[in-house]
C-alpha cells in the first residue's frame, strides 16, 4: 500500500488532468469556459513566479514585464513580420529567458527590499517601454488583428479549442514545475530559501542557479505571454502593468508558496474573483490588498497549507473517535 | 543664452522636484533604520497628504493651513493603526512578508482612496498665488519656493530631533543596534510606532507642498514613493545630508534627461537610475559597504 512520493505526485497529478480535461465537457457555449481560459494563463504565470518566489525565496514584482514582453514579440513578429506564430511564439520564448538570464546576473545579487525595488524597477520601464514605442507597439491604443495559433487546419480560434490549447500548456508546465520540485535542483533552490549562506557553504552554486530559475521562470511567463497574444489577438499595455505584477504575487501568497497546486487555486481565486464581484465594481483592488495582509499575518502558507492543516487535523480527529 | 535659460530652467523644476523626493526619501529611511523594514507603502501617504487637503479644502470649507494640518494628522493616523495592527502583530516577520504585507497595506489605502474620491485627478491651490518670479531668465513660482523653504525646515528640524533630543538619541540608538537598545532601557516598539509616525507625517507633507504643481489623484502615490525610494538609495538610506543630495540629484537628472532627450520617458529614466545605483553601489554614493552577518 505504500507509494512512493514520486508516485503519489503523479497519481494526484493525473486526476487533475482528467478533471480539468473533462470540465468543458459540462460547460459548452458558457461564458465561464472564457474565464477558465483565463485561469490556465495565470496559473501558468503564477506557477512561473511561484519556482522563484516559492522555491528560490527570490521576489520579483515585475514578472508581469516578461509576460508583456512574450504577447509583444508574438505580436510584433506575426503582424508585422508575417512570421509563423509558433515560429514566433518559440523565439519570444528564447529571446525573454535570455534577457532575463543577462539581467539576471546583477539583479539576484541583491537581497530582500532592494531585489523587490529594483524589479519592480524593471517592470516599470517596461510598461513605459509598452506605451512609448508606439511605432512599434502601438502604444496605449494597443495592437490588435494578431493571428491565431494553428495546426493544420484546426485553428484555436473558439473558447473551446482555445481551452485546450491553453490548458494542454499548463497541465505540462505543471508537471515539468512537479518535477522540478522534487529533483536535486528543486532541493538545491528549497536551501537557498531556508538560507542563502548554508546553501553555499554545502556546495549548492547559488549565483548560478538563482539566475537558471529567474530565466525559466521568465520564459514560462513569455510562453503565457504568446499564447494570450494569439488566443486574445489583441494586447495592450494596461495588461502587463505594476498591478498585474503585484496580482500574481497575491496569487502565489494566497495559494501557498511554493505549492504547484496552490498556484493554481490562487489563480483561479483571484481570475474568478472578479468575475463573480461585478457587482462591487472596482472593489477588487480594496479586496486584493486585505487578502494580501490578512494571509501574510494568519496564513503565512497559504491556503494549501491550511487545507493541508485542516485534512490533518480532521484524519487525525477521526482517528482518534475509536478509542 | 536660449539654451542656458532652458537648462536654469530645469534645473530649478528639477531641483523642486528632488526637494520632494528627498522628503520623501527620508520618510523611508526613518523607518528602514528604526527597523529594517523598506515600508512600500510610504508614497500612499504622500498621495494622502493632497487628497486629504483637498478634502478639507473643499468639502468641508476651510482655510488652507488648518486643513493641511488635520490632513497631515489624518495621514499620521493612519501611519500609526497600519503599524500598531498590520506590521507589529506579523509572527513571522521575514523580509518577504515585511514586502508583501507593506504592498498589501499600499493597495490597501489606495483602493479605498479610490472608492472615496475616485478616480479624478484635483489641483490644490498655490499657497500663496500663481505670479511668476524670473531668476536668471528662468521663471520661478512661488510654489518653488515654499518647497524648498518647508523641506530646508523640515530637514533642520530632524537634524536637531535626531542629534539633540533624548527621543531622536533613542530611535538612532535602534538603528545602530536594537538589542542593546532594548538593555539600556529604550523601548524598541515605541520607536518603530514613531518611526511609522514621523514618516507618515513627513511624507503626507511632501505630498501637500507638490500638490499644487503636480495636481493629485488617488494612484500618485506609486510614482512619488519610488521615486523617494531611488533618493533614499542614492543617499544611502541615510537620514543626513546624503539624503538631500540624493533627492536633489534624482529630480535633476530627471528633469534634464526628460528636457534634453525625451518628456515622455520621464519617468523611465529614474528607474533606470535606480537600476544602475543598485547594480553598482548598492550602498548609496556616499557610503562604504559594510559587512552582513549571518
Amino acid at each position: 500500500m505504500t507509494m512512493t512520493k514520486g508516485k503519489k505526485n503523479l497519481t494526484t497529478f493525473l486526476f487533475f488532468a482528467i478533471a480539468v480535461l473533462m470540465t468543458p465537457l459540462f460547460l459548452a457555449g458558457n461564458y465561464l469556459l472564457n474565464v477558465l481560459v483565463f485561469v490556465g494563463i495565470n496559473t501558468m504565470l503564477a506557477i512561473a513566479l511561484n519556482l522563484l518566489l516559492g522555491f528560490a525565496g527570490q521576489i520579483s514584482l515585475g514578472h508581469a514585464a516578461f509576460f508583456g514582453l512574450g504577447a509583444y514579440i508574438s505580436g510584433i513578429l506575426t503582424t508585422r513580420y508575417a512570421v509563423d506564430p509558433w515560429f514566433a511564439m518559440m523565439l519570444s520564448a528564447i529571446s525573454v529567458g535570455g534577457l532575463a538570464f543577462i539581467i539576471g546576473f546583477p539583479i539576484l545579487k541583491l537581497k530582500g527590499h532592494y531585489l523587490a525595488m529594483a524589479t519592480l524597477g524593471f517592470g516599470i520601464i517596461m510598461y513605459i517601454f509598452f506605451n512609448e514605442t508606439v511605432a512599434l507597439t502601438g502604444g496605449p491604443s494597443g495592437m490588435s488583428e494578431i493571428p491565431n495559433l494553428l495546426v493544420g487546419p484546426l485553428i484555436f480560434d473558439s473558447d473551446m479549442k482555445n481551452y485546450f490549447l491553453i490548458w494542454g500548456f499548463t497541465l505540462f508546465i505543471m508537471l515539468l514545475s512537479i518535477n522540478l520540485s522534487d529533483s536535486r535542483i528543486g532541493r538545491a533552490l528549497r536551501s537557498i530559501h531556508d538560507s542563502e549562506v548554508a546553501a553555499r557553504v554545502m556546495g549548492v552554486n547559488v549565483s548560478f542557479l538563482k539566475v537558471q530559475i529567474f530565466s525559466i521562470s521568465a520564459l514560462i511567463s513569455a510562453i503565457a505571454g504568446s499564447l494570450y497574444a494569439h488566443t486574445m489577438t489583441f494586447v495592450s499595455p494596461a495588461s502587463f502593468g505594476f498591478n498585474f505584477s503585484i496580482e500574481l504575487v497575491t496569487m502565489v501568497i494566497i495559494g501557498g508558496l511554493g505549492s504547484i497546486y496552490g498556484s493554481f487555486l490562487g489563480a483561479a481565486i483571484l481570475t474568478m474573483l472578479p468575475e463573480f464581484l461585478r457587482v462591487f465594481q472596482d472593489f477588487d483592488i480594496v479586496i486584493y490588498g486585505l487578502l494580501l495582509i490578512l494571509m501574510t499575518m494568519f496564513m503565512p502558507g497559504g491556503l494549501m497549507s491550511g487545507i493541508r492543516w485542516l485534512a490533518s487535523a480532521v484524519s487525525s480527529g477521526l482517528r482518534k473517535e475509536p478509542d | 543664452m536660449e539654451y542656458s535659460r532652458q537648462l536654469i530652467q530645469y534645473a530649478l523644476s528639477g531641483l523642486s522636484n528632488g526637494a520632494i523626493y528627498a522628503l520623501i526619501g527620508f520618510g523611508f529611511s526613518i523607518i528602514y533604520n528604526a527597523t529594517g523594514i523598506i515600508n512600500f507603502a510610504q508614497g500612499e501617504f504622500v498621495m494622502l497628504g493632497g487628497m486629504l487637503t483637498i478634502f478639507f479644502l473643499t468639502f468641508m470649507n476651510m482655510p488652507l493651513i488648518p486643513a493641511a494640518i488635520l490632513a497631515i494628522a489624518a495621514a499620521t493616523a493612519v501611519g500609526i493603526t497600519f503599524e500598531r495592527f498590520a506590521i507589529r502583530p506579523l509572527r513571522k516577520a521575514t523580509p518577504l512578508n515585511l514586502v508583501i504585507i507593506t504592498i498589501g497595506g499600499s493597495i490597501l489605502i489606495r483602493g479605498v482612496a479610490m472608492l472615496i474620491w475616485g478616480k479624478d485627478t484635483h489641483a490644490l491651490p498655490s499657497f500663496s498665488g500663481n505670479d511668476p518670479l524670473y531668476l536668471a531668465g528662468a521663471t520661478l513660482l512661488p510654489q518653488h519656493l515654499w518647497i524648498f523653504a518647508i523641506t530646508l525646515v523640515a530637514i533642520i528640524a530632524s537634524r536637531l530631533f535626531f542629534n539633540y533630543s533624548i527621543v531622536g538619541k533613542a530611535m538612532r540608538a535602534c538603528s545602530y543596534n536594537r538589542r542593546a537598545a532594548s538593555l539600556v532601557g529604550i523601548d524598541v516598539r515605541k520607536m518603530v510606532l514613531l518611526s511609522f509616525t514621523i514618516s507618515s507625517a513627513m511624507g503626507s507633507m511632501a505630498g501637500i507642498i507638490i500638490a499644487p504643481l503636480t495636481m493629485t489623484s488617488y494612484d500618485v502615490g506609486i510614482m512619488l514613493g519610488l521615486k523617494g525610494f531611488c533618493a533614499a538609495i542614492i543617499g544611502g538610506m541615510s537620514t543626513g545630508i546624503g539624503m538631500v543630495i540624493g533627492g536633489l540629484l534624482l529630480g535633476i537628472l530627471e528633469s534634464l534627461g526628460a528636457g534634453l532627450v525625451s518628456a515622455s520617458y520621464k519617468d523611465a529614466i529614474a528607474f533606470i537610475i535606480l537600476l544602475v545605483i543598485l547594480f553598482v553601489r548598492p550602498q548609496g554614493i556616499f557610503n562604504t559597504s559594510e559587512t552582513e552577518r549571518v
